[in-house]
C-alpha cells in the first residue's frame, strides 16, 4: 500500500503483446524488462517460487492477493538468486512478520535487480491471459508512452524454440550430500531446484551434479546407481542435445528419474511430442491421480510445455502413470522396457504440498531393485 | 469409489434452537446436505425442533419432521420411514450427541440403520480432552504440555516445568468451577489450591497456557478412499486466548510462511488419517510459536462446523454439499467442482481476495454481562467481508455491523485518554480492534500494542496505514482537495463515502459519491470462483471492489 512509504508511489507500467496496458505501482529496481508472462495461483512460498530456474525468462503474476507478509529468509531459496524476469502482484506489504526472516521482500527484489509492479488488477490481467493465452510482455519504470514499450517488447524473444536450460545450469561439476551416503546419483542440472537435492541426501543419496551439456561418460566416473534429470526453463523441443544425452543414459541400463523438464525429455526419447500450453499450469494445487495406486495427491505445478497425452497412450514401452484431474494432461509415465519413470509435476514442492515425496522414494527402490 | 448404490434413503438431524455458541451455521451445512442427497436421488428426510430454518421447508427435504431432539423422536420416525442411513455430523454437537444416545441404546441396530459420515469411537476420541491428549502423543504430534498434580507441591512441580502462564483446570467439575490462568508466580498457591479443593477428587490438570501464540484452523475433506484436501486456512486475528467465535479471523492465512502451513498441512492428514472411519468436512486448529515456529495441535472437529460455513462462504467450495457426497460413498477424484463445473471436486482453493470474519456481540442486551472474552464463546452472529486487501475486508466487516461503525471509525463510543486506551487493551473485549486503531491514531506505538494484545504485527501495521490515510483525509480542508490518487486510495482501503465524509465534515456521503463517479471511480464486480481466476467458473458469487481498469490500444478498457 503506497500510504506506508511514500517513496514507492512510483509509477509503473506494463504493455502486453496484444496491446493491453495496466498501470501499477513500482517497488522492486528501477528499469525495463520483457518476457513471457505467467501467473502462479500459489497463496504462499513466494520466495521459493521467485527463486526457482523454471521461471527463467518470465514475467511472473501472483495471482493472491498479497506478497511479502513474511518477508525472505536466506534459507527459503531454490537457487542462488531471482530467476523471474519480473513480478506483477496485487498488494506487497513492505512491513513484514516473521521473527526468522533476514529483510523484505521489496529490498530483496531491489538487491537482485528485478522489476516489481504492485496496485495492478491482477485478477483481470489473469482472466485475460486465461482467454487469449500466454504471451510476451514488458514491464518498465522508465517508459509510459505504448510507442517506446511497443519497440522494447518487439525484441524480446518468443518461449517456443527458446533452449534457456544452459543460462540456469551448473557450469561446473560438484557434489552434494555426504560421499559415506549409501547411493550415488548422477544429477543433469538444466536449472535445478535445491529441494531435490536435499530430498534426495536425506535419503541417503550421495549427488553429483553435471552442467546440461555433460556426455553420459563423464556422468558414468561417477559411478552413479542412477541418474536424475531435473526441472528447468524452456521448450524441450529445442533441446536435441539433451534428448540424445537421455538415449545414451536409458543405453547404460541404469535407473533414471526425471522431473518436468526432464519428464517431456524422456516423453521425447520415446519420439513422443511436446507442445505449448495455452497458458500452463503453475501453482501449489493441481489434482493429479496415480493410476498405479489409485490414490491421488495434491501438486505443485510449474510447466508451459506439456507431453502429447494422445501419442504417449500408443507408444510402445511406455505406460502413463499419472493423469492430471482438471484436464487430463500427462502427468507421469514409466518405460516398461527400461527402469526409467517420470513426472510433469514437482514431488519435492517446497512450496507446496509433501504428497508426491513417495516418488523419490520409489526411485530408490528402483536402485535397489537394479542393484541386486 | 462410487456412490453406495444401497442408500436409498437418508435421515439427516438438525441441530435444534440457535443459541449462543452455536448459530444459524448448521441450517447452512444442513441444506446443503439434503440438496446434494437428492440430487443423487435419494430421500431424505430431516429431523428438526426449530421451524424458524430454511432446511425445514418443504422444499428442502422430502419430509420433515419438527420434533424434539429426542431418542423418542428419532424412533418415531424410524417406525414411520423406511430409513438406511442417519447423517448426524452436519447438525453440530446436537445431532452428534443424538445419534450417540441412539447408538448408546441400540437404536441404529434395532432398525438396520447405518450411521454414515462419521465414527462413534472418532468423535469420543476428538471430543474428549484427555483422551485427545493421549491420542495426539501416541501420534507423535505437539500438544500442549500438561501434567496431573494431586497436591500443591505437585501442581508447583509441573508448573515450574512448564513455565507460567498456566491453565489450570480441575477434574469433574462442572463447567470448569475453580480453574483459571495463572499469569504471576505470586498468585499460582492460591489458585493451586482452588482448583484442588473445587475437585471432588482434589486433582487438576496444569496446562501450558500458550497465550499469545497465533491460532490458525485448517478446514478439510477426507474421502472413504483416505484422499484429504484442505479447503481453507484460517487465521485468527486475536492470538491464542480468545476463542475462535469471537476472534476476527481472516481468509487465507496472511502471515503464515509455507514451510509452517506445509508442517500444519502435514500434521492436520496424520491426525485425520488415524482417526478412524471418516468421510466428510472436518475442523483442525493449531497454535504456532511466532519464536520458533513450532506448532501445537489444539483440537479437532470431525463434521461441519461454524468454521466450515465460514470456508465455504470464504472460498466458493460447498463444503457440506461435497461432505455429503463422500458419506455416501463418492471419493473426491470422481467428483466435479460445483463452482467450475468441468474441473475435479479434489484440490485445494485459491483466493485472489482476503476475507476477514468478524463477531457480532450484543453485550448491550446483556446487563451487567461480562464482556471480556475468553475460552467461553460471547458472540450471537459474524459478518464477513470480502476485499482485494486486508484493510478493505476489514473496513467492509465493520461497516456491516449495524452498530454505526462507517470502517474502522467507530464513533459511538466515548474516546478514551491514552492510559485508558493502554489499560483497557490489556484484556480482549468485543472492541479491541476499534480501541487499537484509536491507540494507533493517538500515537502509541507498535511495539506497544504488540506487547498489549499479542496480535501479529502484520496487522497491526495494516490498521496504522488505514490510520494515516484517515489523518491524510482529515487534514484537507474541503472534498475539492482531495485528489483522484488519494480517492482511489481510500476507496481501495475500504473507506466508504459516509466515512470520508465525515472526516472531511464539509460533505455528505452522496457528494463524496459524486465526486469520485467524475473521476471514473466505481465499483467492479469480481468473482469467489474457487481458483483465483485460473478457470471459468459457472456458478460463481460476486463481491464488490475499486480496481483501476486496464486499456487497449484503442481507448476501450478491460475489466475482470
Amino acid at each position: 500500500m503506497s500510504v506506508t512509504s511514500p517513496a514507492s508511489t512510483k509509477p509503473a507500467f506494463l504493455l502486453l503483446e496484444d496491446g493491453t496496458f495496466f498501470n501499477g505501482i513500482s517497488f522492486g529496481a528501477e528499469g525495463t524488462r520483457g518476457g513471457e508472462i505467467c501467473f502462479n495461483t500459489g497463496m504462499t512460498g513466494y520466495q521459493e517460487v521467485f527463486t526457482d530456474p523454471s521461471y527463467t525468462g518470465q514475467l511472473l503474476i501472483m495471482n493472491t492477493a498479497y506478497v511479502g507478509n513474511y518477508g525472505v529468509k536466506k534459507e527459503d531459496v531454490e537457487s542462488s538468486s531471482v530467476k523471474i524476469r519480473g513480478l506483477i502482484c496485487k498488494n506487497i506489504s513492505e512491513r513484514y512478520s516473521r521473527m526468522q526472516a533476514s529483510g523484505d521482500l521489496a529490498d530483496y527484489l531491489r538487491d537482485n535487480n528485478i522489476v516489481a509492479l504492485e496496485g495492478v488488477d491482477t485478477r483481470a490481467l489473469v482472466q485475460h491471459i486465461r482467454n487469449k493465452g500466454t504471451m510476451n510482455g514488458i514491464i518498465s519504470t522508465e517508459f509510459n508512452d505504448i510507442v517506446r514499450l511497443r519497440e522494447r517488447l518487439k525484441l524480446v524473444p518468443q518461449m517456443s524454440g527458446l533452449d534457456l536450460s544452459q543460462e540456469v545450469s551448473t557450469n561446473e561439476a560438484y557434489t552434494y550430500g555426504s560421499p559415506d551416503a549409501t547411493w550415488r546419483v548422477a544429477v543433469l542440472d538444466f536449472g535445478l531446484k535445491q529441494s531435490m537435492l536435499r530430498n534426495f541426501a536425506e535419503r541417503q543419496v550421495y549427488l553429483k551434479i553435471f552442467p546440461a551439456h555433460s556426455s553420459v561418460q563423464e556422468m558414468l566416473a561417477f559411478k552413479p546407481d542412477g541418474f536424475f534429470v531435473s526441472n528447468g526453463p524452456g521448450d524441450p523441443a529445442a533441446m536435441d542435445y539433451a534428448v540424445q544425452s537421455l538415449k545414451d543414459i536409458l543405453a547404460t541400463g541404469i535407473p533414471m528419474f526425471g522431473i518436468c523438464l526432464g519428464h517431456q525429455l524422456l516423453a521425447r526419447t520415446q519420439g513422443i511430442p511436446t507442445f505449448k500450453m495455452h497458458h500452463g499450469h503453475r501453482g501449489l494445487n493441481h489434482p493429479v491421480k496415480n493410476l498405479l495406486t489409485g490414490k491421488s495427491e495434491i501438486t505443485t505445478q510449474n510447466h508451459g510445455f506439456v507431453v502429447d497425452g494422445t501419442v504417449a497412450a500408443q507408444t510402445p514401452h511406455v505406460e502413463i502413470t499419472h493423469l492430471n484431474l482438471n484436464d487430463g494432461t500427462i502427468e507421469g509415465l514409466r518405460l516398461t522396457n527400461k527402469p526409467a519413470f517420470s513426472v510433469q509435476y514437482h514431488p519435492e514442492s517446497t512450496p507446496g504440498t509433501f504428497d508426491s515425496r513417495y516418488l523419490f522414494d520409489e526411485f530408490i527402490t528402483m536402485m535397489q531393485a537394479h542393484k541386486h | 469409489m462410487p456412490c453406495d448404490s444401497s442408500i436409498q434413503s437418508v435421515l439427516i438431524i438438525g441441530s435444534g434452537p440457535i443459541v449462543i455458541g452455536q448459530a444459524c451455521e448448521f441450517d447452512y451445512s444442513g441444506s446443503q446436505a439434503a440438496r446434494s442427497l437428492r440430487e443423487e436421488g435419494i430421500r431424505v428426510t430431516l429431523i428438526n425442533s426449530n421451524p424458524a430454518t430454511i432446511m425445514t421447508d418443504h422444499i428442502v427435504a422430502d419430509k420433515v419432521y419438527l420434533l424434539p431432539l429426542t431418542v423418542e423422536s428419532i424412533e418415531q420416525i424410524l417406525d414411520e420411514n423406511q430409513i438406511d442411513a442417519v447423517l448426524p455430523t452436519m447438525g453440530g454437537q446436537t445431532a452428534l450427541n443424538l445419534a450417540k444416545e441412539c447408538d448408546e441404546l441400540g437404536v441404529w441396530e434395532r432398525f438396520n440403520v447405518r450411521l454414515i459420515g462419521v465414527d462413534i469411537k472418532a468423535i469420543d476420541k476428538a471430543e474428549d480432552r484427555e483422551k485427545f491428549r493421549q491420542w495426539m502423543i501416541e501420534l507423535g504430534v505437539p500438544v500442549a504440555q500438561a501434567s496431573i498434580a494431586n497436591s500443591l507441591l505437585e501442581g508447583k512441580e509441573i508448573a515450574q516445568r512448564i513455565g507460567i502462564p498456566i491453565v489450570i483446570r480441575p477434574s469433574f467439575t462442572l463447567g470448569g468451577t475453580g480453574g483459571g490462568l495463572v499469569f504471576e508466580k505470586e498468585k499460582l498457591d492460591a489458585a493451586l489450591e482452588r482448583g484442588l479443593s473445587a475437585s471432588p477428587i482434589h486433582e487438576v490438570l496444569v496446562e501450558q497456557a500458550v497465550m499469545g501464540w497465533k491460532e490458525f484452523e485448517l478446514e478439510l475433506l477426507r474421502d472413504a478412499a483416505d484422499n484429504v484436501v484442505i479447503i481453507c486456512t484460517v487465521e485468527n486475528f486475536d492470538p491464542m486466548g480468545v476463542h475462535t467465535g469471537d476472534s476476527i479471523t481472516v481468509a487465507p492465512a496472511m502471515t503464515l510462511s509455507d514451510t509452517a502451513f506445509q508442517l500444519m498441512r502435514n500434521t492436520a492428514i496424520k491426525m485425520m488419517r488415524d482417526l478412524g472411519n471418516f468421510a466428510g468436512g472436518c475442523n483442525v486448529q493449531f497454535a504456532l510459536n511466532p519464536e520458533t515456529e513450532e506448532i501445537i495441535a489444539i483440537e479437532i472437529n470431525p463434521r461441519v462446523s461454524r468454521s466450515s460455513a465460514l470456508a465455504s462462504k470464504a472460498t466458493g467450495y460447498p463444503i457440506a454439499k461435497i461432505a455429503a457426497k463422500l458419506a455416501i460413498g463418492y471419493t473426491l477424484d470422481e467428483l466435479k467442482n460445483p463452482i467450475i463445473q468441468d474441473t475435479s471436486a479434489y484440490f485445494e482453493p485459491a483466493l485472489d481476495y482476503v476475507i476477514v470474519k468478524m463477531p457480532r456481540w450484543n453485550f448491550d442486551k446483556f446487563k451487567g454481562a461480562d464482556d471480556t472474552l475468553g475460552f467461553q464463546m460471547k458472540s450471537v452472529g459474524e459478518v464477513m467481508g470480502i476485499g482485494r486487501s486486508f484493510p478493505e475486508a476489514l473496513q467492509k466487516a465493520c461497516q456491516s455491523l449495524e452498530n454505526n461503525a462507517t470502517g474502522l471509525s467507530f464513533i459511538s463510543t466515548a474516546r478514551l485518554k491514552p492510559e485508558e486506551l493502554i489499560e483497557t487493551l490489556k484484556t480482549p473485549k468485543w472492541d479491541r480492534v476499534f480501541r487499537i486503531k484509536e491507540a494507533l491514531s493517538v500515537g502509541i506505538s507498535i511495539k506497544t500494542l504488540r506487547e498489549l494484545t499479542q496480535i501479529d504485527r502484520w496487522f497491526l501495521y495494516q490498521i496504522q496505514d488505514i490510520v494515516k490515510l484517515e489523518k491524510k483525509i482529515s487534514e484537507l480542508r474541503h472534498l475539492g482537495e482531495l485528489d483522484e490518487e488519494l480517492m482511489w486510495e481510500a476507496k481501495q482501503m475500504g473507506f466508504s463515502d459516509d466515512q470520508i465524509a465525515e472526516q472531511l465534515r464539509d460533505c455528505s456521503a452522496d457528494e463524496v459519491y459524486e465526486a469520485r463517479k467524475k473521476m471514473g471511480i466505481r465499483r467492479v464486480y469480481k468473482m469467489v470462483d474457487t481458483c483465483s481466476a485460473e478457470f471459468e467458473a459457472k456458478t460463481p458469487y460476486f463481491y464488490s471492489t475499486f480496481e483501476r481498469p486496464a486499456t487497449k490500444e484503442n481507448g476501450s478498457t478491460l475489466h475482470g
